[in-house]
């Protein structure tokens, strides 16, 4: 299963503060570690909130406001995307992050939806109970 | 214990397993033991953990327990052998492996997962022990995948140690023309896992996506370690553009739909973008032409690149099985290339390749033969041979699903 990881945003990743030096060089090789373990599918860290903007749905107005945005805790500052086996894989992922903030910070795990890949998955004892079959990818090409 | 604990236990154990073998296999230079010690410091943790907690680095404890363990057995053992005593002194004074830089980790997973697919071991065994040391995978998960009873995975897992100790095969990653020599075993291992997921399904169902996950995993991990191998690469982009069409391919009730069949929306954008980058990578990288698993993503890229069928690029396709053939020299190859001359210049081109195959010995058993032959014929509008080549497409699957699917088509050209 897919997660995407967000590290929330701080005052300081807002006004724009870059990390530093040592930060970022334990990010880096968190972001290796995970590379290297073949979970880290994606990752970004983004810019401030006063260089996004919002836009506005209500009914079929649209209505643009530029940032920044006050509600500093709920806006993210990075993310990533990682592929686990579970929610406790996932979770202890993110306890090996370098703390990503100077001043306490939230890191929000959240599953992505794919819940048509595996429909009715097989239970092992309806895998155990069909003989086995092989099968190819009938006229596929390749 | 409480199931959220078990489950942190479990995730820890997927995590740190693989860099904790790794590293004590360095250490110990025996795979056997070396998992019987992380086995052994895992007991430890299920005992301890549910009353003290999960500690802030469950890998250093892991790794301290199962040192701990090495030390006492080596010191404890009744024939107390000199290298023995020797080992316990370096284990003693070896710095912690789990504050070791990350290249350490990274060569002990390499050497472990050439450990894993070294060539005296059966292909079996090759895939057993790198999904249990590599993929972290229980036994049990590993029977299950493979429909095998557990009982058979554990054997295989244990003899597969014994040959490797038996055969002194060094915890090494090889260089130069070995590296050369012993990549494909790796790369095969894990194509292999992947396959099983992917197209070789049990009777009702025609994906195990779980293993695909498992083998993506492996690749995507290898591709890591071993940056500058364009067949590593080239593996990887197979695999995440093969991926990137898992959920088109199940239709309602888990029937198998056809590429060209497939709802492209829901193919993976995330999955096609890291292939595409993968295959640039095995491009870039390839001195000469490509390998055999670049050319098959190279194939997997021009479908992922057409947003309809009628876009795909079949002159290009053609190229690169042209390509391949080269390369493998297999019938099996030669018959999907063929398919696709059948879609770049005409059925009849097609047909003409398809009927050189006919007395392929490869071929004698394989349904896909009579299945593209009978595609081939409608389509010029020799319906009857059609229909007899449908029927016995029909009667060479052992897959149900594909025998059913075949005898609608039958049915349809009968009918229509």
């Amino acid at each position: 299963m897919r997660f995407m990881v967000m590290v929330k945003a701080t005052a300081e990743s807002e006004a724009g503060v870059m990390p530093r030096q040592e930060l970022l060089a334990a990010m880096g090789a968190y972001n290796e570690e995970l590379a290297n373990a073949g979970v880290l599918l994606a990752g970004e860290g983004l810019q401030p909130s006063s260089k996004g903007a919002r836009v506005r749905f209500a009914g079929d107005r649209r209505t643009v406001v530029d940032g920044p945005f006050a509600e500093t805790k709920e806006l993210i500052a990075g993310f990533w995307i990682l592929q686990c086996k579970s929610l406790e894989e996932c979770v202890e992922w993110v306890k090996r992050c370098p703390n990503p903030m100077e001043s306490d910070s939230d890191v929000e795990i959240r599953q992505v939806f794919e819940a048509d890949d595996f429909g009715d998955e097989l239970t092992p004892e309806l895998r155990e109970q069909e003989a086995r079959l092989r099968a190819r990818a009938a006229g596929e090409p390749q | 214990m409480d199931a959220t604990t078990r489950a942190t236990i479990d995730a820890v154990w997927r995590i740190e397993s693989p860099r904790l073998v790794g590293a004590l296999t360095r250490m110990t230079r025996d795979v056997g033991l070396a998992e019987d010690l992380a086995q052994d410091a895992l007991v430890v943790a299920l005992e301890r953990w549910p009353r003290s907690g999960v500690p802030e680095s469950p890998g250093a404890w892991l790794m301290a327990t199962a040192k701990h363990r090495a030390i006492d057995l080596f010191r404890r053992g009744e024939t107390l052998q000199a290298k023995q005593e020797q080992l316990a002194r370096e284990l003693e004074a070896a710095e912690d492996p789990t504050a070791t830089a990350v290249e350490q980790t990274g060569e002990d997973l390499l050497g472990l997962i050439f450990m894993c697919c070294h060539p005296v071991l059966a292909i079996e065994a090759r895939v057993a022990l790198t999904l249990r040391l590599l993929g972290g995978l229980t036994s049990d998960a590993i029977a299950r995948a493979f429909l095998t009873p557990r009982a058979t995975v554990q054997q295989r897992i244990a003899r597969a140690k014994r040959t490797l100790g038996a055969a002194r095969v060094p915890f090494e990653v090889p260089a130069g023309e070995q590296l050369a020599e012993r990549l494909p075993a790796v790369l095969g291992v894990i194509y292999l896992v992947f396959n099983e997921g992917y197209a070789a399904s049990s009777g009702e169902h025609w994906t195990r996506p779980e293993l695909c996950e498992d083998a993506l995993r492996l690749a995507r991990m290898l591709a890591e370690l071993m940056p500058r191998e364009p067949e590593v690469h080239g593996l990887a982009a197979l695999l995440e553009l093969q991926a990137s069409r898992l959920r088109a391919r199940r239709g309602p009730g888990g029937a198998p739909v056809l590429l060209t069949d497939q709802d492209r929306s829901r193919w993976d954008l995330l999955l096609i973008g890291r292939g595409l980058r993968a295959l640039d990578r095995a491009e870039a990288l390839s001195r000469g032409g490509l390998g055999p698993y670049a050319l098959q993503a190279a194939i997997a890229a021009c479908h992922a690149r057409a947003r309809t069928p009628q876009d795909t690029d079949w002159e290009r396709i053609v190229a690169l099985y042209d390509a391949l053939s080269a390369l493998t020299a297999s019938p099996v190859v030669e018959l999907n290339r063929a398919v696709a001359v059948a879609m770049a210049s005409g059925p009849a081109a097609g047909l003409e390749l398809v009927d050189a195959l006919a007395d392929a010995r490869e071929l004698t058993a394989y349904h896909l033969l009579p299945s593209v032959r009978a595609d081939l014929l409608a389509r010029l509008g020799r319906r009857e041979e059609a229909y007899a080549e449908l029927t016995r497409a029909a009667g060479m699957t052992a897959n149900e699903r594909e025998r059913r699917l075949l005898l609608e088509r039958a049915a349809g050209l009968a009918g229509g």
